[in-house]
Protein backbone atom coordinates (compact mmCIF):
# COMPACT_ATOMS: atom_id res chain seq x y z
CA UNK A 1 0.00 0.00 0.00
CA UNK A 2 2.40 2.79 -1.28
CA UNK A 3 1.08 6.12 0.22
CA UNK A 4 1.41 9.43 -1.95
CA UNK A 5 1.84 7.31 -4.98
CA UNK A 6 -0.64 7.53 -7.50
CA UNK A 7 -2.32 5.58 -10.10
CA UNK A 8 -2.45 8.60 -12.55
CA UNK A 9 -0.36 6.94 -15.30
CA UNK A 10 -3.43 4.36 -16.34
CA UNK A 11 -5.21 7.70 -17.46
CA UNK A 12 -5.63 8.21 -20.94
CA UNK A 13 -3.98 11.46 -21.45
CA UNK A 14 -6.59 14.03 -23.73
CA UNK A 15 -7.45 17.34 -24.25
CA UNK A 16 -11.19 18.19 -22.83
CA UNK A 17 -13.50 15.25 -21.74
CA UNK A 18 -17.18 15.86 -23.21
CA UNK A 19 -18.36 14.14 -20.05
CA UNK A 20 -20.61 16.27 -17.87
CA UNK A 21 -20.28 16.87 -14.06
CA UNK A 22 -16.43 18.69 -13.53
CA UNK A 23 -18.24 21.90 -11.92
CA UNK A 24 -19.80 19.87 -9.50
CA UNK A 25 -17.61 17.19 -8.59
CA UNK A 26 -14.59 19.30 -8.83
CA UNK A 27 -16.22 21.45 -6.29
CA UNK A 28 -17.12 19.08 -4.00
CA UNK A 29 -13.64 17.76 -3.87
CA UNK A 30 -11.68 21.14 -3.09
CA UNK A 31 -14.64 22.36 -0.74
CA UNK A 32 -14.29 19.04 1.08
CA UNK A 33 -10.54 19.01 0.93
CA UNK A 34 -9.96 22.44 1.93
CA UNK A 35 -11.76 22.27 4.87
CA UNK A 36 -11.18 18.88 6.27
CA UNK A 37 -7.26 18.49 4.72
CA UNK A 38 -5.97 21.68 3.94
CA UNK A 39 -7.29 24.34 6.48
CA UNK A 40 -6.41 21.89 9.65
CA UNK A 41 -2.46 21.14 7.69
CA UNK A 42 -2.60 25.16 7.31
CA UNK A 43 -3.53 25.96 10.67
CA UNK A 44 -0.30 23.73 12.07
CA UNK A 45 2.15 25.28 9.71
CA UNK A 46 0.60 28.84 10.69
CA UNK A 47 1.08 27.96 14.62
CA UNK A 48 4.75 27.22 14.00
CA UNK A 49 5.39 29.93 11.80
CA UNK A 50 3.95 32.21 14.81
CA UNK A 51 6.14 30.07 17.04
CA UNK A 52 9.69 31.34 15.24
CA UNK A 53 13.12 29.51 15.39
CA UNK A 54 14.44 30.54 18.72
CA UNK A 55 10.85 29.41 20.54
CA UNK A 56 11.03 26.38 18.54
CA UNK A 57 14.44 25.31 19.11
CA UNK A 58 13.73 26.20 23.42
CA UNK A 59 10.52 23.68 22.79
CA UNK A 60 12.80 20.89 20.99
CA UNK A 61 15.99 21.13 23.26
CA UNK A 62 13.53 20.57 26.34
CA UNK A 63 15.47 17.37 28.30
CA UNK A 64 11.78 15.38 28.21
CA UNK A 65 11.58 16.39 24.70
CA UNK A 66 14.53 15.09 23.44
CA UNK A 67 13.35 12.14 25.88
CA UNK A 68 10.33 11.41 24.16
CA UNK A 69 11.90 11.68 20.80
CA UNK A 70 14.31 9.41 21.69
CA UNK A 71 11.86 6.79 23.14
CA UNK A 72 9.48 6.97 20.62
CA UNK A 73 12.41 6.74 17.80
CA UNK A 74 14.51 3.68 19.21
CA UNK A 75 10.93 1.64 19.70
CA UNK A 76 10.11 2.65 16.37
CA UNK A 77 13.69 0.95 15.11
CA UNK A 78 13.44 -2.14 16.71
CA UNK A 79 9.93 -2.36 16.09
CA UNK A 80 10.77 -2.08 12.58
CA UNK A 81 13.51 -3.79 12.53
CA UNK A 82 11.44 -7.08 13.75
CA UNK A 83 8.91 -6.14 11.46
CA UNK A 84 11.03 -6.41 8.42
CA UNK A 85 12.19 -9.75 9.29
CA UNK A 86 9.18 -11.18 10.16
CA UNK A 87 7.10 -9.38 7.42
CA UNK A 88 9.92 -11.33 4.80
CA UNK A 89 8.90 -14.57 6.78
CA UNK A 90 5.03 -14.39 6.62
CA UNK A 91 5.00 -13.14 3.37
CA UNK A 92 7.44 -15.80 2.15
CA UNK A 93 5.15 -18.55 3.88
CA UNK A 94 2.28 -17.54 2.82
CA UNK A 95 2.89 -17.04 -1.08
CA UNK A 96 5.35 -20.29 -1.38
CA UNK A 97 3.93 -22.81 0.54
CA UNK A 98 0.82 -24.33 0.83
CA UNK A 99 -0.38 -25.84 4.30
CA UNK A 100 -3.64 -26.10 6.55
CA UNK A 101 -4.18 -22.51 7.63
CA UNK A 102 -2.56 -20.81 4.92
CA UNK A 103 -5.64 -18.79 4.34
CA UNK A 104 -6.61 -18.13 8.37
CA UNK A 105 -3.18 -16.33 8.58
CA UNK A 106 -3.17 -14.82 5.29
CA UNK A 107 -6.89 -13.03 7.15
CA UNK A 108 -4.91 -13.01 10.44
CA UNK A 109 -2.20 -10.49 8.94
CA UNK A 110 -4.92 -7.69 8.58
CA UNK A 111 -6.00 -8.23 12.22
CA UNK A 112 -3.91 -5.12 13.46
CA UNK A 113 -5.25 -3.28 10.67
CA UNK A 114 -8.97 -3.75 11.95
CA UNK A 115 -8.74 -3.81 15.24
CA UNK A 116 -8.81 -0.07 16.85
CA UNK A 117 -5.60 0.68 18.58
CA UNK A 118 -7.42 1.16 22.01
CA UNK A 119 -8.26 -2.52 21.94
CA UNK A 120 -5.07 -3.55 21.09
CA UNK A 121 -3.78 -1.80 23.99
CA UNK A 122 -5.44 -3.55 26.47
CA UNK A 123 -5.44 -6.60 25.43
CA UNK A 124 -1.27 -6.25 25.15
CA UNK A 125 -1.59 -5.24 28.57
CA UNK A 126 -3.72 -7.95 29.74
CA UNK A 127 -1.26 -10.44 28.37
CA UNK A 128 2.32 -8.72 28.95
CA UNK A 129 0.96 -7.60 33.04
CA UNK A 130 3.15 -9.45 35.82
CA UNK A 131 -0.38 -11.77 35.79
CA UNK A 132 -0.78 -12.32 31.72
CA UNK A 133 -0.16 -15.35 30.32
CA UNK A 134 3.00 -14.33 28.65
CA UNK A 135 3.71 -11.94 31.52
CA UNK A 136 3.88 -14.60 33.79
CA UNK A 137 6.07 -16.61 32.11
CA UNK A 138 8.64 -13.52 31.54
CA UNK A 139 8.63 -12.83 34.82
CA UNK A 140 10.62 -15.34 36.64
CA UNK A 141 13.35 -14.28 33.78
CA UNK A 142 13.21 -11.25 34.86
CA UNK A 143 12.08 -10.06 31.97
CA UNK A 144 9.47 -7.06 32.38
CA UNK A 145 7.71 -6.24 29.37
CA UNK A 146 4.40 -4.28 29.92
CA UNK A 147 4.96 -0.53 31.63
CA UNK A 148 8.93 -0.38 30.15
CA UNK A 149 10.35 0.61 26.67
CA UNK A 150 9.98 -2.85 25.41
CA UNK A 151 6.16 -2.86 25.69
CA UNK A 152 6.28 -0.09 23.34
CA UNK A 153 7.91 -1.94 21.20
CA UNK A 154 5.52 -4.92 21.31
CA UNK A 155 2.38 -2.72 20.53
CA UNK A 156 4.04 -1.06 17.75
CA UNK A 157 5.03 -4.14 16.02
CA UNK A 158 1.37 -5.74 16.70
CA UNK A 159 0.34 -2.44 14.50
CA UNK A 160 2.26 -1.82 12.05
CA UNK A 161 3.06 -5.93 11.08
CA UNK A 162 0.74 -5.54 8.28
CA UNK A 163 2.51 -3.39 6.23
CA UNK A 164 5.67 -5.16 5.79
CA UNK A 165 3.50 -8.27 5.03
CA UNK A 166 1.68 -6.87 2.43
CA UNK A 167 4.47 -4.74 0.93
CA UNK A 168 6.44 -8.00 0.78
CA UNK A 169 3.79 -10.33 -0.32
CA UNK A 170 3.37 -9.01 -4.50
CA UNK A 171 6.91 -9.02 -5.10
CA UNK A 172 7.66 -12.83 -3.73
CA UNK A 173 4.47 -14.03 -6.04
CA UNK A 174 6.31 -12.28 -8.96
CA UNK A 175 9.86 -13.90 -8.52
CA UNK A 176 10.88 -16.71 -10.92
CA UNK A 177 11.59 -20.10 -9.48
CA UNK A 178 13.63 -20.96 -12.70
CA UNK A 179 15.99 -18.26 -11.64
CA UNK A 180 16.70 -19.97 -7.80
CA UNK A 181 16.72 -23.26 -9.69
CA UNK A 182 19.22 -22.15 -12.18
CA UNK A 183 21.38 -20.44 -9.18
CA UNK A 184 21.22 -24.31 -7.44
CA UNK A 185 22.30 -25.81 -10.97
CA UNK A 186 25.34 -23.44 -10.69
CA UNK A 187 25.99 -24.60 -7.34
CA UNK A 188 24.78 -21.88 -5.19
CA UNK A 189 24.25 -22.50 -1.28
CA UNK A 190 20.48 -21.92 -0.60
CA UNK A 191 21.83 -18.63 1.86
CA UNK A 192 23.81 -17.51 -1.77
CA UNK A 193 20.60 -18.12 -3.50
CA UNK A 194 18.74 -16.34 -1.13
CA UNK A 195 21.42 -13.07 -1.07
CA UNK A 196 22.39 -13.09 -4.56
CA UNK A 197 18.90 -13.93 -6.21
CA UNK A 198 15.85 -13.13 -3.94
CA UNK A 199 17.02 -10.78 -1.85
CA UNK A 200 17.81 -8.01 -4.25
CA UNK A 201 14.46 -8.37 -6.40
CA UNK A 202 12.89 -8.31 -2.38
CA UNK A 203 14.31 -4.89 -2.02
CA UNK A 204 11.38 -2.57 -2.89
CA UNK A 205 9.14 -4.14 -1.00
CA UNK A 206 10.96 -4.71 1.98
CA UNK A 207 12.16 -0.82 1.56
CA UNK A 208 8.34 0.35 1.10
CA UNK A 209 7.19 -2.22 3.92
CA UNK A 210 9.62 -0.67 6.65
CA UNK A 211 9.52 2.50 6.02
CA UNK A 212 5.65 2.15 6.26
CA UNK A 213 5.94 0.26 9.32
CA UNK A 214 8.18 2.84 10.74
CA UNK A 215 6.02 5.85 10.35
CA UNK A 216 3.32 4.06 11.68
CA UNK A 217 5.45 3.04 14.52
CA UNK A 218 6.27 6.64 15.54
CA UNK A 219 3.10 7.94 15.42
CA UNK A 220 1.26 5.04 16.85
CA UNK A 221 -0.97 6.20 20.34
CA UNK A 222 -3.47 4.08 21.45
CA UNK A 223 -1.82 0.72 21.84
CA UNK A 224 1.42 1.98 23.02
CA UNK A 225 -0.36 4.23 25.86
CA UNK A 226 -1.56 1.33 27.60
CA UNK A 227 1.27 -0.52 27.61
CA UNK A 228 4.39 1.80 28.18
CA UNK A 229 3.36 3.12 31.54
CA UNK A 230 4.13 6.65 30.09
CA UNK A 231 6.96 7.68 32.69
CA UNK A 232 8.46 11.13 31.98
CA UNK A 233 11.92 10.48 30.49
CA UNK A 234 11.82 6.74 30.03
CA UNK A 235 8.53 4.97 28.53
CA UNK A 236 6.76 8.57 27.00
CA UNK A 237 6.06 8.45 23.47
CA UNK A 238 6.12 12.02 21.18
CA UNK A 239 2.56 11.58 20.84
CA UNK A 240 1.58 11.58 24.33
CA UNK A 241 3.68 14.12 25.25
CA UNK A 242 1.94 16.73 22.97
CA UNK A 243 -1.09 15.56 24.35
CA UNK A 244 0.01 16.44 27.70
CA UNK A 245 0.87 19.84 26.25
CA UNK A 246 -2.25 20.17 24.63
CA UNK A 247 -3.88 19.33 28.30
CA UNK A 248 -1.69 22.02 29.38
CA UNK A 249 -2.77 24.61 27.21
CA UNK A 250 0.79 25.10 25.19
CA UNK A 251 -0.48 25.00 21.59
CA UNK A 252 3.19 26.03 20.61
CA UNK A 253 5.41 23.39 22.33
CA UNK A 254 2.70 20.64 21.02
CA UNK A 255 2.53 22.14 17.66
CA UNK A 256 6.39 22.37 17.64
CA UNK A 257 6.70 18.31 18.19
CA UNK A 258 4.12 17.90 16.22
CA UNK A 259 5.45 19.70 13.15
CA UNK A 260 8.99 17.82 14.01
CA UNK A 261 6.98 14.52 13.96
CA UNK A 262 5.28 15.14 10.78
CA UNK A 263 8.13 16.65 8.32
CA UNK A 264 9.80 13.17 9.85
CA UNK A 265 7.24 11.28 8.62
CA UNK A 266 6.92 12.93 5.56
CA UNK A 267 10.80 13.12 4.42
CA UNK A 268 10.64 9.71 5.11
CA UNK A 269 7.65 8.58 2.89
CA UNK A 270 8.82 11.35 0.24
CA UNK A 271 12.43 9.68 0.35
CA UNK A 272 10.98 5.67 0.34
CA UNK A 273 8.79 6.61 -2.72
CA UNK A 274 12.56 8.11 -4.65
CA UNK A 275 14.54 5.14 -3.54
CA UNK A 276 12.09 2.59 -4.86
CA UNK A 277 11.25 4.34 -7.89
CA UNK A 278 15.20 4.44 -8.20
CA UNK A 279 15.01 0.29 -7.06
CA UNK A 280 12.33 -0.41 -10.17
CA UNK A 281 14.55 1.18 -12.72
CA UNK A 282 17.57 -0.42 -11.65
CA UNK A 283 16.02 -3.75 -12.61
CA UNK A 284 14.70 -2.71 -15.67
CA UNK A 285 17.54 -1.81 -16.71
CA UNK A 286 19.41 -4.77 -15.60
CA UNK A 287 16.83 -7.37 -16.78
CA UNK B 1 13.28 -30.10 5.59
CA UNK B 2 13.85 -26.18 6.46
CA UNK B 3 9.87 -25.55 5.15
CA UNK B 4 8.53 -27.36 7.98
CA UNK B 5 10.61 -24.90 10.24
CA UNK B 6 9.79 -21.91 8.28
CA UNK B 7 6.05 -22.18 8.30
CA UNK B 8 5.84 -23.68 12.18
CA UNK B 9 8.20 -19.83 12.68
CA UNK B 10 5.74 -17.91 10.93
CA UNK B 11 2.73 -19.74 12.70
CA UNK B 12 4.16 -18.89 15.87
CA UNK B 13 4.82 -15.71 15.42
CA UNK B 14 1.00 -14.94 13.92
CA UNK B 15 -0.07 -16.97 17.09
CA UNK B 16 1.76 -15.06 19.91
CA UNK B 17 1.77 -11.67 18.28
CA UNK B 18 -1.61 -11.58 16.48
CA UNK B 19 -4.08 -14.35 17.76
CA UNK B 20 -2.97 -14.12 21.47
CA UNK B 21 -4.02 -10.27 21.97
CA UNK B 22 -7.84 -11.33 20.87
CA UNK B 23 -8.03 -14.00 22.62
CA UNK B 24 -6.80 -12.45 25.88
CA UNK B 25 -9.62 -9.40 25.44
CA UNK B 26 -12.46 -12.55 25.53
CA UNK B 27 -11.02 -14.76 28.13
CA UNK B 28 -10.67 -11.24 30.14
CA UNK B 29 -14.08 -9.66 29.46
CA UNK B 30 -16.11 -13.32 29.79
CA UNK B 31 -13.51 -13.61 33.16
CA UNK B 32 -16.83 -13.54 35.43
CA UNK B 33 -19.33 -15.10 33.12
CA UNK B 34 -21.61 -13.70 30.18
CA UNK B 35 -24.15 -12.10 32.77
CA UNK B 36 -21.40 -9.97 33.95
CA UNK B 37 -20.19 -9.41 30.33
CA UNK B 38 -23.78 -8.60 29.77
CA UNK B 39 -24.27 -6.09 32.31
CA UNK B 40 -21.20 -4.30 31.80
CA UNK B 41 -21.66 -3.72 27.69
CA UNK B 42 -25.33 -2.31 28.76
CA UNK B 43 -24.00 0.02 31.33
CA UNK B 44 -25.63 3.52 30.73
CA UNK B 45 -22.27 4.66 30.08
CA UNK B 46 -20.81 2.67 28.03
CA UNK B 47 -24.51 2.21 25.81
CA UNK B 48 -24.47 6.28 24.97
CA UNK B 49 -20.68 5.89 23.72
CA UNK B 50 -21.72 2.59 21.54
CA UNK B 51 -24.52 5.45 20.19
CA UNK B 52 -22.42 8.18 19.96
CA UNK B 53 -19.90 5.87 17.81
CA UNK B 54 -22.60 4.29 15.34
CA UNK B 55 -24.23 8.11 15.34
CA UNK B 56 -20.71 9.09 14.04
CA UNK B 57 -20.31 6.69 11.63
CA UNK B 58 -23.70 7.58 9.98
CA UNK B 59 -22.51 10.58 9.71
CA UNK B 60 -19.42 10.20 8.18
CA UNK B 61 -20.12 7.71 5.87
CA UNK B 62 -22.25 9.19 3.53
CA UNK B 63 -19.98 12.04 3.40
CA UNK B 64 -17.52 9.76 3.00
CA UNK B 65 -19.14 8.39 -0.20
CA UNK B 66 -19.80 11.21 -1.60
CA UNK B 67 -16.77 13.08 -1.33
CA UNK B 68 -15.46 9.74 -2.45
CA UNK B 69 -17.23 9.26 -5.38
CA UNK B 70 -16.97 13.30 -6.46
CA UNK B 71 -12.89 13.18 -6.12
CA UNK B 72 -12.67 9.92 -8.33
CA UNK B 73 -15.20 11.44 -10.88
CA UNK B 74 -13.23 14.62 -11.16
CA UNK B 75 -9.69 13.07 -11.22
CA UNK B 76 -10.32 10.23 -13.22
CA UNK B 77 -12.62 12.13 -15.83
CA UNK B 78 -11.26 15.24 -16.44
CA UNK B 79 -7.49 17.20 -16.78
CA UNK B 80 -6.91 20.43 -14.42
CA UNK B 81 -4.46 22.34 -12.91
CA UNK B 82 -3.31 21.07 -9.80
CA UNK B 83 -4.72 17.58 -10.34
CA UNK B 84 -1.86 16.07 -8.73
CA UNK B 85 -1.82 18.06 -5.91
CA UNK B 86 -5.20 17.12 -5.22
CA UNK B 87 -4.45 13.49 -4.95
CA UNK B 88 -1.44 13.98 -2.75
CA UNK B 89 -3.51 15.99 -0.38
CA UNK B 90 -6.34 13.55 -0.74
CA UNK B 91 -3.95 10.91 0.23
CA UNK B 92 -1.89 12.94 3.40
CA UNK B 93 -4.65 11.50 6.33
CA UNK B 94 -2.81 8.41 5.57
CA UNK B 95 0.40 9.49 6.72
CA UNK B 96 -0.58 11.84 9.47
CA UNK B 97 -0.12 10.56 13.12
CA UNK B 98 -3.85 10.05 14.64
CA UNK B 99 -2.34 13.31 17.38
CA UNK B 100 -1.10 15.28 14.97
CA UNK B 101 -4.28 15.33 13.07
CA UNK B 102 -6.10 16.06 16.05
CA UNK B 103 -4.21 18.93 17.27
CA UNK B 104 -4.50 20.55 13.68
CA UNK B 105 -8.16 20.28 14.00
CA UNK B 106 -7.85 21.59 17.26
CA UNK B 107 -5.40 24.72 16.02
CA UNK B 108 -8.00 25.78 13.19
CA UNK B 109 -11.07 24.58 14.50
CA UNK B 110 -10.74 25.08 18.27
CA UNK B 111 -11.63 28.38 20.44
CA UNK B 112 -8.53 29.80 19.99
CA UNK B 113 -8.36 28.65 16.52
CA UNK B 114 -8.82 31.17 13.54
CA UNK B 115 -12.22 29.51 12.20
CA UNK B 116 -12.94 28.22 16.01
CA UNK B 117 -12.64 31.84 17.52
CA UNK B 118 -14.52 33.64 14.58
CA UNK B 119 -18.09 31.46 14.85
CA UNK B 120 -17.55 32.02 18.55
CA UNK B 121 -19.79 34.86 18.70
CA UNK B 122 -22.37 33.31 17.18
CA UNK B 123 -22.32 30.76 19.90
CA UNK B 124 -21.39 27.91 17.63
CA UNK B 125 -18.78 25.81 18.70
CA UNK B 126 -16.77 22.97 16.74
CA UNK B 127 -14.90 21.17 18.63
CA UNK B 128 -15.09 19.13 21.65
CA UNK B 129 -18.83 17.90 20.98
CA UNK B 130 -19.61 15.97 18.19
CA UNK B 131 -19.41 18.26 15.55
CA UNK B 132 -15.51 17.50 16.18
CA UNK B 133 -15.40 13.87 16.39
CA UNK B 134 -16.76 13.69 12.53
CA UNK B 135 -14.32 16.27 11.23
CA UNK B 136 -11.71 13.99 12.90
CA UNK B 137 -13.20 11.02 11.54
CA UNK B 138 -13.65 12.62 7.97
CA UNK B 139 -10.28 13.80 8.39
CA UNK B 140 -8.52 9.79 9.24
CA UNK B 141 -11.17 8.40 6.45
CA UNK B 142 -11.40 10.42 3.51
CA UNK B 143 -8.69 8.58 1.61
CA UNK B 144 -10.28 5.27 1.96
CA UNK B 145 -13.42 5.39 -0.95
CA UNK B 146 -11.34 7.46 -3.77
CA UNK B 147 -8.22 5.00 -3.37
CA UNK B 148 -10.67 2.29 -4.32
CA UNK B 149 -12.89 3.61 -7.14
CA UNK B 150 -10.35 5.77 -8.67
CA UNK B 151 -8.27 3.28 -10.04
CA UNK B 152 -11.39 1.01 -11.21
CA UNK B 153 -12.32 4.25 -12.61
CA UNK B 154 -9.78 5.17 -14.78
CA UNK B 155 -9.30 1.38 -15.41
CA UNK B 156 -12.83 0.67 -16.94
CA UNK B 157 -12.23 3.82 -19.47
CA UNK B 158 -15.01 6.27 -20.48
CA UNK B 159 -16.28 4.78 -23.68
CA UNK B 160 -19.39 3.64 -22.15
CA UNK B 161 -20.02 7.26 -20.25
CA UNK B 162 -19.44 8.73 -23.58
CA UNK B 163 -21.63 6.29 -25.71
CA UNK B 164 -24.41 7.53 -23.07
CA UNK B 165 -23.41 10.77 -23.78
CA UNK B 166 -24.30 10.79 -27.41
CA UNK B 167 -27.71 8.76 -26.95
CA UNK B 168 -28.49 11.74 -24.95
CA UNK B 169 -28.12 10.36 -20.74
CA UNK B 170 -28.46 13.01 -18.47
CA UNK B 171 -25.39 13.14 -16.12
CA UNK B 172 -27.21 11.19 -13.44
CA UNK B 173 -28.16 8.56 -15.88
CA UNK B 174 -25.13 8.41 -16.66
CA UNK B 175 -23.91 7.80 -13.61
CA UNK B 176 -26.32 5.73 -12.33
CA UNK B 177 -26.46 3.51 -15.51
CA UNK B 178 -23.42 3.38 -16.74
CA UNK B 179 -20.96 4.39 -13.81
CA UNK B 180 -22.29 3.28 -10.92
CA UNK B 181 -22.60 -0.61 -11.86
CA UNK B 182 -18.99 -0.61 -13.01
CA UNK B 183 -17.90 0.42 -9.30
CA UNK B 184 -20.17 -1.10 -7.14
CA UNK B 185 -17.42 -3.37 -5.25
CA UNK B 186 -14.73 -0.83 -5.16
CA UNK B 187 -17.12 1.80 -3.61
CA UNK B 188 -19.04 -1.13 -1.40
CA UNK B 189 -14.82 -1.97 -0.45
CA UNK B 190 -13.36 0.92 0.50
CA UNK B 191 -16.78 2.52 2.38
CA UNK B 192 -16.33 -0.71 5.07
CA UNK B 193 -12.64 0.08 5.35
CA UNK B 194 -13.67 4.00 5.99
CA UNK B 195 -16.35 3.19 8.70
CA UNK B 196 -14.71 0.41 10.03
CA UNK B 197 -11.54 3.42 10.95
CA UNK B 198 -14.24 5.68 11.80
CA UNK B 199 -15.50 3.78 14.35
CA UNK B 200 -11.88 2.51 15.70
CA UNK B 201 -10.51 5.69 15.98
CA UNK B 202 -9.05 6.89 18.76
CA UNK B 203 -5.89 9.17 18.88
CA UNK B 204 -7.55 11.50 17.07
CA UNK B 205 -10.75 11.38 18.16
CA UNK B 206 -9.05 11.47 22.38
CA UNK B 207 -7.41 15.08 21.36
CA UNK B 208 -11.12 16.83 19.81
CA UNK B 209 -13.61 14.52 22.38
CA UNK B 210 -13.06 17.10 25.34
CA UNK B 211 -14.04 13.30 27.01
CA UNK B 212 -17.30 14.39 28.77
CA UNK B 213 -18.41 11.06 30.88
CA UNK B 214 -21.22 9.88 28.44
CA UNK B 215 -21.73 12.64 26.34
CA UNK B 216 -18.62 12.78 24.22
CA UNK B 217 -16.91 9.54 24.81
CA UNK B 218 -16.83 7.08 21.49
CA UNK B 219 -16.56 3.30 22.27
CA UNK B 220 -12.41 3.36 21.87
CA UNK B 221 -12.31 5.80 24.21
CA UNK B 222 -15.00 4.24 26.80
CA UNK B 223 -12.18 2.04 26.81
CA UNK B 224 -9.73 4.03 28.22
CA UNK B 225 -12.04 5.60 30.36
CA UNK B 226 -12.92 2.22 31.85
CA UNK B 227 -9.57 0.66 32.10
CA UNK B 228 -8.55 3.94 33.93
CA UNK B 229 -11.30 3.69 36.38
CA UNK B 230 -9.84 -0.02 36.94
CA UNK B 231 -13.30 -0.97 35.48
CA UNK B 232 -11.24 -3.84 34.02
CA UNK B 233 -14.46 -6.04 33.11
CA UNK B 234 -16.31 -3.28 32.03
CA UNK B 235 -13.36 -2.06 29.39
CA UNK B 236 -12.63 -5.47 27.94
CA UNK B 237 -16.55 -6.46 27.78
CA UNK B 238 -16.52 -2.66 25.30
CA UNK B 239 -13.09 -4.08 23.82
CA UNK B 240 -15.26 -7.47 22.47
CA UNK B 241 -17.95 -5.18 20.94
CA UNK B 242 -15.04 -3.52 19.12
CA UNK B 243 -12.87 -6.84 18.56
CA UNK B 244 -15.96 -8.36 16.98
CA UNK B 245 -17.11 -5.79 14.36
CA UNK B 246 -12.98 -6.21 13.43
CA UNK B 247 -14.08 -9.76 12.90
CA UNK B 248 -16.54 -8.74 11.05
CA UNK B 249 -14.78 -6.15 8.63
CA UNK B 250 -12.39 -8.71 7.70
CA UNK B 251 -14.38 -11.37 7.06
CA UNK B 252 -16.72 -9.23 4.90
CA UNK B 253 -13.58 -7.96 3.11
CA UNK B 254 -12.69 -11.31 2.10
CA UNK B 255 -15.49 -11.80 0.78
CA UNK B 256 -15.85 -9.07 -1.34
CA UNK B 257 -12.19 -10.50 -2.22
CA UNK B 258 -12.99 -13.68 -3.35
CA UNK B 259 -16.07 -12.89 -5.01
CA UNK B 260 -14.70 -9.68 -6.62
CA UNK B 261 -10.82 -11.11 -7.26
CA UNK B 262 -9.67 -7.78 -8.93
CA UNK B 263 -10.79 -5.97 -6.22
CA UNK B 264 -8.94 -7.79 -3.72
CA UNK B 265 -5.67 -7.72 -6.08
CA UNK B 266 -5.38 -3.98 -5.96
CA UNK B 267 -5.01 -3.13 -1.71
Amino acid sequence: MPILQTPLDAVRRRRRSPLPGLGLTLGVTVTFVTLIVLLPLAGLGWQLAQLGISDYLFVMSDERTLAALRVTITAALLATLVNGVFGLLLAWVLVRYRFPGRAALDALVDLPFALPTSVAGIALVALYAQDGWIGSLLAPLGLQVAYSWWGIVVAMVFTSVPFAVRAIQPLIEELDPAEEAAATTLGASRWQTFRAIILPQLMPGILTGTGLSFVRSLGEFGAVIFIAGNIPYETEIASLLIMIRLDEFDYPAAAAIAGTMLALSLVLLVAINIAQTRLYRRFERGS
Amino acid sequence: MRRPLLIALAMLFAFAVIVLPVAAIFTRAFAEGAGVWLSAITAPETRAAIWLTILTALIVLPINIVFGLCAAWAIARFRFPGRRALLILIEIPFAISPIVAGLCFLLVYGAYGPVGAALQPYGLQLMFNLTGIVLVSLFVTCPFVVREVLPVLAVTGEDEERAALTLGASGWQIFSYVTFPNITWPLLYGAILATARAIGEFGAVSVVSGAIRGQTMTLPLQIELLYNDYNTTGAFAAATVLALLALVTLILRGLIAAFHPARGATS
